[in-house]
């Protein structure tokens, strides 16, 4: 089962969820609980996993490069692409290798065999584990524009041999691109919020996202609860959302998540809400 | 004219909070444009409760469809796509349509395809509006869902923003940005003349704040920081101002937990319209001082 963390709105809970999601699903007698963490512009899962040594593997983007001999300057390439990321200067052809979106379509156009490809270093996956869960996640370099292509290197290469493993997947906040990105890859999303305008406004888009668009089943992680007011609670009834928990407003919570203490470590009464979640998705799944 | 971009990094710091506060202090001595270029998460609007102006279409990218009956299946369009967004629908191995939510719009099945049966065209992907507020005039936007091009979308924001603050002479574009890294946040800093990034004391939000600051050495941009929650964990607070100091960074205030903050926010106000003696209230008005020196 592969659950997707998400939220519209940034800094509502996310990693802090799918941590103890993973830790939960840790002993399950089954096979270890991967976490990948998806969210390659700011990734933070590690931080609060204690892991063993990490290894990092460099990911990016096919882009194009032009044969000097053989090209003569004829703009096909150009023409055909539609990011404007290369074009005939004078005698040369310039590649704009952080506009290129790695399509191929300027090598298949290529009259004369001119262009070939070469990897384009946009970002690097990391792996590594810790006692009870396999890590693996996705960093994009700084700098560097795409996170897409970053996303789905990670997805493809761990997702694919997953056995009967749960996986846990740490969206990007928000609900472009790289949120669609790792949520379509699962079969459950988590969307985290807070009781408040912000995170009802956010959650509204991420639920058009995956209800309307993507058809995945979801249900709500209310955190900060306490704060705020109720229009979150009445908004999941009225899209016939299950409230998966509420997590209270406790301050002892923000302070051990600071200092980087995973939540069901260090605050332990916290570990049966998750795994009681883990039940939940795996009965509505099944 | 001058340029404040508002980022964070780490998303939910506070940002927007802190953006309506300065929007509000800053219209009161000069007239300013505001843009919200968190596309995703357009939440300036909830603070500022402004009135809808002019409503414009932003055209996004490309997506590619099949027509049926000119489609040979000989399967090309599927070979060439990088994006997995050729599809056979209802698993009929002779179909082939396009996962629109997959096409990354890049033309390249539409170049391929010998029979010409595939066309690709722009798509309405979102909608901006310039709206009325008491501070000043706002852009902001609604991506559609699940669309991509944001950073696209931010760019013609912000041209529209600049473009009527150096018609009307006006001293100051106020950007609320985006979190992360990518390509939103790097089409919302350009042209800044300053960054205001808002942090909390906390390993995520310090782990971001490092990303966001090399990413504006990288694009060469100016970076200041306030501390939003400082009182969370004041030795992490402590550590931010250690490590903005030995790099140069301005750090220009600390603004304390104050639950006044969410309260205001339930009402559609910033914290300063519903109780400007609070801590926080106090705390941004102290950076706001600082901010208008470097401006
Ligand atoms: S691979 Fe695609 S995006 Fe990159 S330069 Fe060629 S046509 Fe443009
Ligand atoms: S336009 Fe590009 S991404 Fe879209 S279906 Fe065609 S080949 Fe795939």
């Amino acid at each position: 089962m592969v659950i997707a963390v998400a939220s519209g709105k940034g800094g509502t809970g996310k990693t802090t969820v799918a941590v103890s999601l993973a830790l939960a699903a840790s002993n399950d007698a089954d096979a270890r609980p991967l976490l990948l963490d998806c969210d390659v512009e700011e990734p933070n899962c590690a931080l609060f996993l204690d892991l063993d040594r990490i290894t990092r593997k460099p990911t990016g983007v096919l882009v194009p490069e032009v044969d000097p001999v053989k090209c003569d300057l004829c703009g096909r390439c150009a023409e055909v692409c539609v990011w404007k990321a290369i074009a005939v200067a004078g005698e040369k052809v310039l590649v704009f290798r952080d506009l290129c979106h790695g399509c191929g379509s300027c090598t298949l156009m290529c009259p004369r065999g001119a262009i070939h490809e070469i990897m384009h270093e946009t970002g690097s996956i990391e792996e590594s584990s810790n006692r009870s869960v396999d890590y693996a996640g996705g960093v994009l370099n700084v700098g560097q524009v795409m996170a897409v292509p970053v996303i789905s290197a990670l997805l493809d290469g761990h997702l694919r041999d997953r056995g009967k493993r749960t996986v846990i997947l740490d969206s990007s906040p928000g609900s472009s691109c790289p949120m669609v990105e790792t949520v379509k890859a699962s079969d459950y999303v988590i969307l985290v919020t807070e009781p408040t305008p912000f995170g009802l406004h956010d959650l509204d888009a991420a639920v058009r996202v995956v209800t309307d668009q993507l058809h995945i089943p979801s249900g709500v992680i209310v955190n900060r609860d306490g704060t705020g007011n109720d229009d979150v609670i009445d908004f999941c009834r009225e899209r016939g959302l299950p409230v998966l928990a509420r997590i209270p407003m406790d301050r002892r919570i923000a302070e051990v998540l600071s200092e980087g203490k995973p939540l069901v470590r260090a605050l332990p009464e916290y570990m049966d809400l998750f795994r009681e979640i883990l039940a939940t998705i795996g009965e509505t799944t099944s | 004219m001058k340029q404040l971009v508002v980022l964070s990094g780490k998303g939910g710091t506070g940002k927007t909070s802190v953006t309506a506060c300065i929007a509000g202090l800053a219209s009161k001595e000069m007239t300013l444009v505001l843009a919200d270029a968190d596309v995703d998460a357009a939440n300036l609007e909830l603070l500022l409760n402004p009135r809808r102006r002019d409503t414009y279409q932003f055209t996004g990218g490309f997506k590619a469809s099949i027509d049926r009956e000119a489609c040979i299946s000989c399967g090309r369009c599927m070979e060439v796509c990088r994006f997995g967004a050729v599809v056979h629908p209802d698993g009929d191995p002779d179909a082939y349509s396009v996962d629109p939510v997959s096409c990354e719009g890049c033309k390249s099945c539409y170049y391929q395809c010998p029979v010409n049966a595939i066309s690709a065209e722009r798509t309405v992907a979102g909608t901006w509006y310039l709206s009325d507020s008491h501070c000043g005039p706002l852009f902001h936007a609604e991506m559609f869902a699940g669309e991509e091009n944001s950073g696209k979308l931010v760019s013609e924001l912000k041209k529209a923003a600049a473009g009527l603050c150096g018609s009307h002479d006006c001293g100051l574009v106020l950007v609320d940005g985006p979190p992360g890294i990518g390509c939103p946040v790097i089409a919302a800093c350009a042209g800044a003349d300053l960054a205001l990034i808002v942090t909390e004391p906390g390993v995520s939000a310090i782990h971001d704040l490092h990303r966001i600051l090399q990413t504006l050495v990288h694009f060469g941009i100016q970076s200041s920081v306030c501390i939003n929650r400082s009182d969370i964990n004041v030795s992490r607070t402590e550590e931010i101002e250690e490590s903005c100091r030995n790099e140069g960074i301005p750090v220009l205030g600390r603004i304390p937990y104050d639950d006044r903050v969410t309260m205001a926010m339930c009402r559609g106000k910033t914290v300063l319209e519903y109780d400007p003696a609070s801590p926080a209230s106090m705390a941004v008005l102290g950076i706001w001082k600082k901010l208008r020196e470097f401006l």
